[in-house]
């Protein structure tokens, strides 16, 4: 193949140009919004006016990420079938959502996931806990976001990273403070349009060179580097630490704050259970995407050059991109990775924001002393403390290796969250020091197992050898938490809760009293 | 205005439905972590089976994999057929009866 130089790290007019098209679309449907975010209905929840449909759009669109789209696809291009391993383990969560945590967290909640676990335990502690280990998820994969968000762009573009950081953030305090859920919606059912076309035109484009046939772009991939790309390679050797991994990104998604809160967007439960089916589909039809990506960038770009521009091969999707469609696609694909990345942020950031004034001030602080105008009013102010707080976070990070940063907020999401909602929802005794206790363990396990792991033990803080030896620490930490919440409730029971699960049957099952 | 009273509540009808609904969220779920795990397990213990080759250099892996995608939008399918038509009228019913109380 011809040397190919790549048009990546230089400013590029086309996808500058496409990226403020982007922009300037979403800040005047965050302006139409804005006039429509007024009371905590609005801001929380776009007034539960989404649609079924719509939702599950937004819900694709909030899951898939910069780092799956551009992370996947460069994992496949340079380990072939390993990409596909994480893929799927990325898409299993959702059945899971739909069958145990949509319709229950849409008639027992309000706006967030601890309206679920509290519904019928004593608030203050609940609050507490649920609040931390949401937050905990959320900051972890908002530094990750930002740090990969100047990386990209600093990659790309050539533009410094700081400011790169920081009109991320600018850009996204925007749609959060003025437009709330509204306008995040809307940003995310646009990025994810985009992006699914665009990576479905990649494809298109890609196959086209290959009688449309995707076997026979793999038998090139095959020609061209040998056997092992399509066989399952070093990825999972450790059994342990596969199921660990398994486990993590299964019951994490249905653990994630920013994903759950979107379920109180839509109407009700039946129009919440279409909204999985969809993100189900679209997540699914994704990932099958990033698969041919991967291998059409492996084929057509080669590994050497994917690898010259970003060791961990980030760029092999903009590369594949440029290679079938010049400068034109190029520039489309980088502005759409680009408002992913803002998107996904833009989330985060409401999640973050609606967990401060939702959960902590209004009914820990002010114990339901406060008016809905002074919540939605802490929301705003939280909203901007936070992205200020992301900005600096973002800039502090620079040059880290953060990619261990999502996994840990998986981790935390699947211990410290999914357990004690699942428990909430079906479990008759479980009293509200279970519930603690059981995001308590959960949290602490995950969080330090990480620290003491491989990726930051040795990778991040220099060590020789760590002291656990798995990446992943689900496969201790979940269990650990559903352990504790079980003995949390045996030792402690809670007789109110008890008599109230009768009620919370009702609701759940029959959508009678949810709001 | 007719309130919803839970004093009127079919609770033979209601227990039918809660354990129908159980049920179901638990074979759906039990099947989806059978089939991921079982193919994380494949992976991790025998991943040369997926290495067989059923093409020219095409390995079951790929399939297999693609099939586990399938399954879950498949699984998902299920539910929401299942929850949009026999559930739902059954909500109906039982909401419908506490009304008129």
């Amino acid at each position: 193949m011809n040397e190919f130089t790549s048009s990546i790290g230089q400013p590029n007019a086309v996808s500058i140009g496409f990226f403020l098209a982007f922009v300037l679309a979403t800040l005047v449907i965050t302006y139409y919004a804005a006039q429509r975010s007024k009371t905590a209905s609005q801001f929380y929840a776009a007034g539960r006016s989404v649609t079924g449909l719509q939702n599950g759009i937004a819900l694709a669109g909030d899951y898939m990420s910069a780092a799956s789209f551009l992370g996947i696809a460069g994992l496949v291009s340079l380990k072939g079938y390993d990409g596909l391993i994480y893929s799927i383990g990325f898409l299993v969560g959702w059945p899971i959502i739909m069958f145990l945590i949509a319709e229950p967290l849409r008639n027992l909640g309000k706006y967030t996931f601890a309206d679920v676990v509290a519904y019928r335990l004593k608030q203050k502690p609940i609050r507490i806990a649920a609040s931390c280990g949401s937050l905990m998820t959320v900051a972890f994969y908002l530094i990750a976001q930002m740090v990969g968000s100047g990386s990209l762009v600093k990659l790309m573009f050539g533009l410094p990273y700081e400011a790169a950081v920081v009109v991320v953030g600018v850009i996204m305090i925007a749609y959060v403070l003025f437009g709330g859920m509204l306008a995040t919606t809307w940003v995310q059912i646009i990025k994810a349009v985009l992006l699914l076309g665009g990576a479905s035109i990649v494809v298109f484009m890609v196959l086209a060179r290959f009688d449309y046939n995707p076997v026979n772009l793999f038998d090139a991939a095959v020609l061209k580097y040998g056997d092992k790309v399509l066989e399952p390679g070093g990825l999972v050797s450790n059994p342990w630490d596969a199921l660990s991994l398994g486990i993590a990104l299964m019951f994490g998604t249905a653990g994630l704050p920013h994903i759950l809160m979107r379920f109180y967007t839509v109407p009700d439960a039946k129009a919440a259970r279409k909204s999985v089916l969809y993100a189900t589909g679209l997540i699914s039809y994704f990932y099958i995407l990033t698969f041919i990506i991967g291998f059409g960038a492996m084929v057509l770009v080669g590994q050497d050059v994917i690898i010259g521009f970003d060791k961990g091969g980030n760029m092999a999707a903009p590369l594949l991109a440029e290679v079938t469609g010049g400068i034109m696609f190029l520039g489309f694909i980088a502005a759409v990775a680009f408002a992913t990345i803002l998107a996904v942020v833009a989330g985060l950031t409401l999640a973050g924001a609606t967990t401060f004034s939702h959960d902590l001030y209004a009914n820990v602080f002010r114990t339901g002393r406060s008016t809905e105008e002074n919540e939605v009013k802490m929301a705003k102010r939280a909203t901007v403390a936070l992205g200020i707080l992301a900005i600096g976070l973002g800039i502090a990070f620079k040059g880290q290796n953060v990619a261990f940063m999502v996994g840990l907020a998986f981790a935390i999401a699947a211990s410290a969250n999914f357990p004690a909602l699942l428990l909430s929802i079906m479990w008759k005794r479980f009293s509200t020091v279970g519930a603690t206790a059981s995001i308590a363990v959960g949290a602490v396990l995950a969080v330090g197992l990480i620290i003491i792991s491989p990726t930051v033990w040795v990778d991040v803080l220099g060590n020789a050898q760590a002291i656990f030896p798995w990446k992943n620490p689900a496969l201790i930490s979940l269990p650990a938490a559903f352990a504790a919440g079980w003995l949390g409730s045996v030792l402690v029971p809670d007789e109110g809760a008890e008599a109230r699960y009768e009620n919370q049957r009702v609701r759940n099952y029959l959508g009678v009293g949810a709001e | 205005m007719p309130t919803v009273s839970i004093n009127s509540l079919d609770h033979e009808k209601f227990q039918d439905l809660v354990r129908r609904k159980r049920i179901v969220s638990v074979i759906l779920s039990t099947l989806m972590l059978a089939i991921y795990f079982g193919f994380i397990l494949v992976l991790a213990f025998r991943k040369d089976l997926l290495a067989v080759k059923v093409g020219e250099h095409l390995t079951l892996g790929v399939p297999v994999g693609l099939a586990v995608i399938i399954s879950a939008c498949v699984l998902t399918g299920v539910y929401v057929t299942w929850a949009n038509s026999a559930y739902d009228d059954a909500v109906t019913r039982i909401v419908g009866n506490m009304k008129e109380k």
